[in-house]
């Protein structure tokens, strides 16, 4: 199948349909309601091949996915926000039991106030929680990435988050490559990973545990999250011989001799890599994985371009501490021989990033020298 | 009739298990999966039966058990039923095991949800009128007039003992029956009917709890059958959400609910004032039932 206009909510849709799914759970928040809307119309012209339930809260959509998954069925939901926020218990115990989920989140700032734009601070904020997050930039790269994420997470029996930003992707419509169904089911194949709920298997999935066995089971759901970087490099480059387009874990775009680059996760990442030819001397690095965090790759990237100064675009902000990719960053370069200087640009609120902006910032660089912190009302 | 001779298979549940001497929700589940059979996978919150069935790799059932958040027990049983639908495995009764917590406070939620889609699975709430688990905090299912350690002398549980059944047939549920462990052969009668019907099915058994209620290990099966016969807690089945029936009417005049309260701890000290009004409370709730038996009978 050729190019079609699609919304990055209905790329998403799209991919699950395309990959083949046992069960989709639904439940509407804006930006994300177009998700499962899109698969309930696959649902209703009965091609979604698999069941399709709404349920009455994000908690219970989460909560649905474990049980299904934990009987062996492939599972995704889609949520947002105030949504991904209530399901939290939820979303410790799925990567706590190892079942493979996937779940895409379309950014939106968690209030009060009540607010719609993108915020990161929905998704950074379940960081700690065991799932593997992956930030996407346009609606190609969403459809492609939810069809990976499914090989990925069940190899890896840990959840994954396929993220992107409400409304600069979720409903921006842009010509998505789509692949046809026989060529992407044979590619992400039937779920085969095992089932923890087996019918005359006695077994006590989850019960009561001591810390003592708690730290290693922690230990190993570490350990396979620190596979993470490869085994996506590896379902990449099959990807990419079948569908020749890919995407590695970050994507760096530096020019010889460029020592500045700007950091950016999911949509603002797509203005950067736009605005690049007007801003001298300036690279990317779009961070795609962050959970785990590509420490490694990060490492060399800069290392062999011999980076000095790294702009990270944070829309988000830890509150007391500032932007979450720049802390994460900091953290990564730290043992670096010659780390970089990293200046932290908070978006947070979700407000845009434009040209004009970025053009900003690197002028205040020539006059102003090193900042540590902007916030992006002021480069307004 | 002796458990033993009941006309059942096999145990389900091995010798060895966690709880107190003389637990009604040990035998409740004893019971409940024998007349179930081995075809069977079993969704359990938090509760006491997540301590009652040991530390994995340990366990006390002979059968699957997926331990769930606490809120999380009626979309978990969603998940499970619909994921072994998917994997072909549609004859497996799956059954979902809350206690009154996870069923009638932070469990309502979902468990609305589960029986409003008619979601076909078999929830299980084994009622011992507290948060036992923790050592005896009121729920929604402590009965008025008791105290427990949130409402510790001279409070007590204000309110009355939210109506979960009435909630249950509100949503028109295929199938909704009370049960208790002095009745097993009624417990099993129940299951078994459950056990054949497709949809959502509800069963409430009362499960005395001898640390938390103050009696004796010995009295359960006692207090259970006083329970009944007071018509504190009577035996009946609900079709559709609109068909009542008695399954165990008291012979002749139902007995003084004094009789039930008096040896255990948590009502000692409640005032002759309070007896009396839970009293009423269940002599109205007693003619209501029975109103809706007559009309469906009619």
């Amino acid at each position: 199948m050729p190019f079609e206009l699609m919304s990055g909510s209905q790329a998403a849709a799209v991919a699950v349909q395309r990959a083949g799914i046992d069960l989709v759970v639904a439940y509407p928040i804006t930006p994300q309601t177009a998700i499962v809307e899109t698969l309930a119309n696959f649902d209703a012209r009965g091609e979604l091949g698999g069941d399709f339930v709404s349920v009455e809260s994000e908690y219970a959509a989460l909560a649905c996915c474990y049980g299904a998954a934990a009987a062996g069925a492939r599972v995704f939901t889609a949520t947002a926000s105030h949504g991904l926020a209530y399901m939290h218990e939820m979303i410790h115990w799925c990567s706590g039991a190892r079942v493979p989920i996937v779940m895409a989140n379309v950014n939106r700032t968690i209030g009060a106030p009540w607010c719609l734009d993108p915020d990161q601070g929905d998704s950074l904020s379940q960081r700690d929680t065991g799932w593997l997050q992956i930030y996407c930039s346009g609606a190609q790269e969403v459809l492609d990435t939810i069809i990976q994420a499914f090989l990925l997470s069940e190899e890896l029996l840990l959840p994954c988050m396929v993220v992107f930003d409400g409304f600069y992707i979720s409903h921006t419509y842009e010509a998505v490559d789509v692949p046809e169904e026989d060529k992407a089911r044979a590619f992400v194949g039937k779920p085969s990973f095992k089932a923890q709920v087996r019918p005359g298997s006695p077994a006590n999935m989850h019960g009561l545990t001591t810390g003592d066995n708690q730290i290693h089971l922690i230990r190993e759901r570490h350990d396979a999250m620190q596979r993470a970087p490869g085994l996506l490099k590896s379902i990449n480059s099959r990807f990419m011989e079948t569908f020749e387009r890919g995407y590695d874990v970050i994507d760096s775009v530096i020019a010889p001799g460029v020592k500045t680059v700007i950091m950016a996760a999911g949509a603002t990442a797509e203005t950067v890599r736009w605005s690049l030819p007007g801003l001298n001397n300036t690279g990317l690095i779009q961070l795609r994985m962050f959970r785990p965090f590509p420490c490694e790759d990060l490492r060399s990237v800069i290392e062999a371009h011999g980076v000095e100064k790294v702009i990270v675009i944070d829309r988000n902000c830890s509150t007391g501490m500032g932007g979450i990719f720049a802390q994460e960053l900091r953290s990564a370069i730290y043992e670096m021989e010659n780390p970089p200087a990293v200046q932290d640009i908070i978006l947070a609120g979700g407000i845009d990033l434009t040209y004009e902006m970025l053009k900003k910032i690197i002028e205040q660089e020539k006059t102003e020298g090193h900042l540590e912190q902007t916030w992006g009302v002021d480069l307004r | 009739m002796r458990i033993e001779e009941m006309n059942l298979v096999p145990e389900m549940m091995y010798a060895g298990h966690n709880a107190c001497p003389g637990c009604g929700a040990a035998l409740a589940v004893r019971y409940l999966t024998k007349a179930l059979g081995t075809n069977l996978a079993v969704v359990l919150t938090a509760s006491c039966w997540s301590i009652i069935t040991g530390m994995p790799p340990l366990t006390a059932l002979k059968c699957p058990i997926l331990h769930c958040p606490f809120p999380s027990a009626g979309s978990v049983g969603s998940g499970v039923r619909r994921g072994l639908n998917a994997k072909g495995m549609t004859d497996t009764t799956v059954v979902v095991l809350a206690g009154d917590g996870g069923t009638f406070d932070i469990g309502l939620q979902a468990l609305s949800g589960a029986a409003q889609r008619n979601e076909d699975y078999i929830f299980v709430c084994y009622d011992n009128e507290a948060y036992m688990n923790t050592g005896m905090q009121t729920s929604s299912a402590t009965p008025f007039g008791a105290r427990t350690n949130t409402a510790p002398y001279p409070l007590f549980k204000e309110g009355q003992k939210k109506d979960i059944m009435q909630i249950m047939a509100a949503h028109s549920i295929p199938y909704a029956a009370t049960a208790t462990v002095a009745f097993p052969e009624d417990m099993e009668q129940k299951l078994k009917k459950a056990q054949e019907i497709r949809g959502f099915r509800f069963i409430h058994i009362l499960s005395p709890c001898p640390p938390g209620w103050g009696t004796e290990s010995a009295d359960t099966i006692h207090l259970s059958r006083l329970a009944v016969s007071t018509g504190f807690f009577p035996l009946y089945e609900i079709i559709n959400g609109v068909s009542w029936k008695l399954t165990c009417k008291p012979e002749g005049k139902r007995t003084p609910l004094k009789d039930y309260l008096e040896g255990q701890r948590r009502f000692k000290q409640m005032e002759d004032i309070r007896v009396e009004a839970l009293q009423e409370e269940v002599d109205h709730d007693w003619e209501s039932l029975m109103e809706k038996v007559e009309t469906s009978e009619g």
